[in-house]
């Protein structure tokens, strides 16, 4: 068996009778800390097979968004839909089965420590994917590796591994469940650029390949560049602007300029 | 003082909430065999060396330091059957406790601790597995289960350590030794003392697995659950035990 057909033996997400073109579909997202209102009415739609880029100041909420649309924080108010289904009233058996169609490389890769490259990849492989043998894992593994360009590692400790090849193999631990849509918390910072540019090359032959929708959070500007087909930028916790990368690089808008110059 | 106070309250109410949250999850979720196996060796088969070295010195040194009392009364022939009975009671599991609430609890904390500022625990709620049940739950029950066997363990090598002691002094047969201490301890000595080192294991867990759990985001707070698991931890080893020997006392006393 391959991996494309590991696929179908992955639990289904619940599917709702309405459909649309957006993968992602937030309508007025509040969320906020005690007094600290840091979200107040986010909309935000990516299309299908997108590559979406999210700027703004650090401490805008950029990244309070993508937890709230795996339903790692809670929302306040607003309606969260991913795949057509709104995440915010499923229970957690249904908030899991959404889970598994959305990936979510974290800003420091957050693989487990105790674990191998290896161990790190087949651990949720081998959890949610019924009747898999040792040899369908071993290559389901090698071939996330592959795809990232790091099929070396495979028995090293993330210990042993630079800032880079951590985000490699937390991309390749996203990819091996094939999920339609991947959130990327920051994949570039803290890394040198010409990595910089791996990674962000890597997001985008991952899209490529796999027609995944991709909603990335960044600062880095190369990598906005290189990767965005729509660019939205957060200012005061609603959605400032969107535009493609060429388009708001000639704002005459002050703010949005300060990014971009 | 206030402030103190709603602290407490607010502490209790969590650790209250997670205690429930782990009996629902051992009664409705599934159970994560492999990692409970794994986590068993690591808390406890790990431990069985620095619980062994612990529980030999403690009955080689209780037996040297009871000696002239009790040869000065005559009853040097009791001396097998008192050090045993204080270890198996009291010494062997308070000491063992502590030993683990340093090691386990601790480790538990720092762990979960780590793992939750560098997202990992976010990572696997998002990989869609439940994090509770695959760290909490494992861990909890591989301490429920381990400590009481590191207990018996000491409690077994305290008393070998006790006849290595007694024969410094004297020429003891092993057989007059055991049959000594099999004379003077009954089931009901044991068995109070056994369950409530359960109760021990169960909290090393809990506490560890609650400070590690909760720990709020920064490299800082990995240190202060780890510390804060060894101080609560210890510190209920020693409520637990006041309250385990107050109901032997009602419930065996005759």
């Amino acid at each position: 068996m391959n991996q494309q057909e590991t696929i179908f033996l992955l639990p289904q997400a619940p599917k709702t009778d309405t459909t649309s073109d957006y993968a992602i579909d937030i309508k007025d997202l509040w969320k906020s800390f005690g007094k600290n209102e840091v979200l107040k009415g986010v909309e935000l739609q990516a299309k299908a097979g997108e590559n979406l880029v999210m700027l703004g100041k650090s401490g805008s909420g950029k990244s309070i968004i993508i937890k709230c649309l795996v339903g790692l924080l809670p929302v306040d108010k607003g309606v969260l839909k991913i795949l057509d289904t709104d995440i915010t009233g499923l229970s957690y058996a249904e908030l899991n089965k959404i889970r598994l169609q959305v990936g979510f490389l974290f800003q420091n890769a957050a693989l487990y420590d105790s674990m191998s490259v290896r161990e790190n990849l087949s651990f949720p492989l081998q959890r949610h994917t019924k009747n898999i043998t040792a040899t369908e894992v071993k290559t389901a593994v090698s071939e996330a590796l592959e795809s990232v360009g790091l099929l070396e590692a495979i028995d090293k400790m993330p210990s042993e591994l630079s800032g880079g090849m951590k985000k490699r193999v937390g991309l390749a631990r996203t990819l091996i469940l094939k999920p339609s849509i991947i959130l990327y918390d920051e994949p570039t910072t803290g890394l040198d650029p010409i990595t910089s540019r791996e990674i962000s090359e890597l997001i985008l032959e991952i899209q490529k390949k796999n027609n995944t929708t991709s909603l990335i959070i960044t600062h880095d500007m190369a990598c906005a560049k290189l990767t965005s087909d729509r660019i939205v930028m957060l200012n005061d916790g609603v959605i400032y602007t969107a535009g493609t990368y060429s388009e708001l690089e000639q704002s005459k808008d002050e703010w949005v300029q300060s990014f971009f110059h | 003082m206030a402030i103190l106070l709603q602290q407490v309250f607010e502490n209790t109410g969590k650790v209250t909430f997670f205690t429930k949250r782990f009996f629902k999850a051992i009664t409705t979720q599934s159970f994560e065999l492999k990692e409970f196996l794994k986590q068993c060796y690591l808390l406890g088969y790990k431990a069985f060396p620095l619980v062994g070295i612990t529980g030999f010195i403690m009955g080689l040194v209780l037996t040297l330091q009871s000696r002239p009392t009790m040869v000065k009364f005559g009853a040097e022939a009791m001396l097998p059957g008192m050090v045993a009975l204080s270890l198996v009671k009291e010494v062997a599991p308070i000491v063992t406790a502590l030993i683990c609430a340093g090691k386990i609890s601790s480790g538990i904390g720092a762990e979960l601790g780590s793992m939750k500022v560098t997202e990992q625990i976010d990572a696997m709620e998002v990989s869609a597995i439940n994090p509770f049940n695959y760290l909490v739950v494992t861990r909890i029950l591989a301490t429920t289960l381990m400590v009481p066997l590191l207990v018996v363990f000491a409690d077994c090598i305290g008393m070998f350590g006790g006849y290595l002691a007694m024969n410094i002094h004297s020429n003891v047969k092993i057989y007059r030794y055991c049959s000594q201490i099999l004379e003077t301890t009954s089931f009901i000595d044991i068995l109070p003392a056994t369950i409530k080192t359960v109760f021990f294991g169960f909290f090393i867990g809990m506490i560890g697995c609650f400070k590690g759990f909760n720990a709020a985001n920064g490299t800082e707070s990995v240190g202060r659950a780890a510390n804060s698991a060894v101080v609560s931890a210890s510190l209920s080893i020693f409520i637990i035990d006041l309250i385990a020997v107050q109901l032997t006392d009602i419930l065996f006393k005759s």
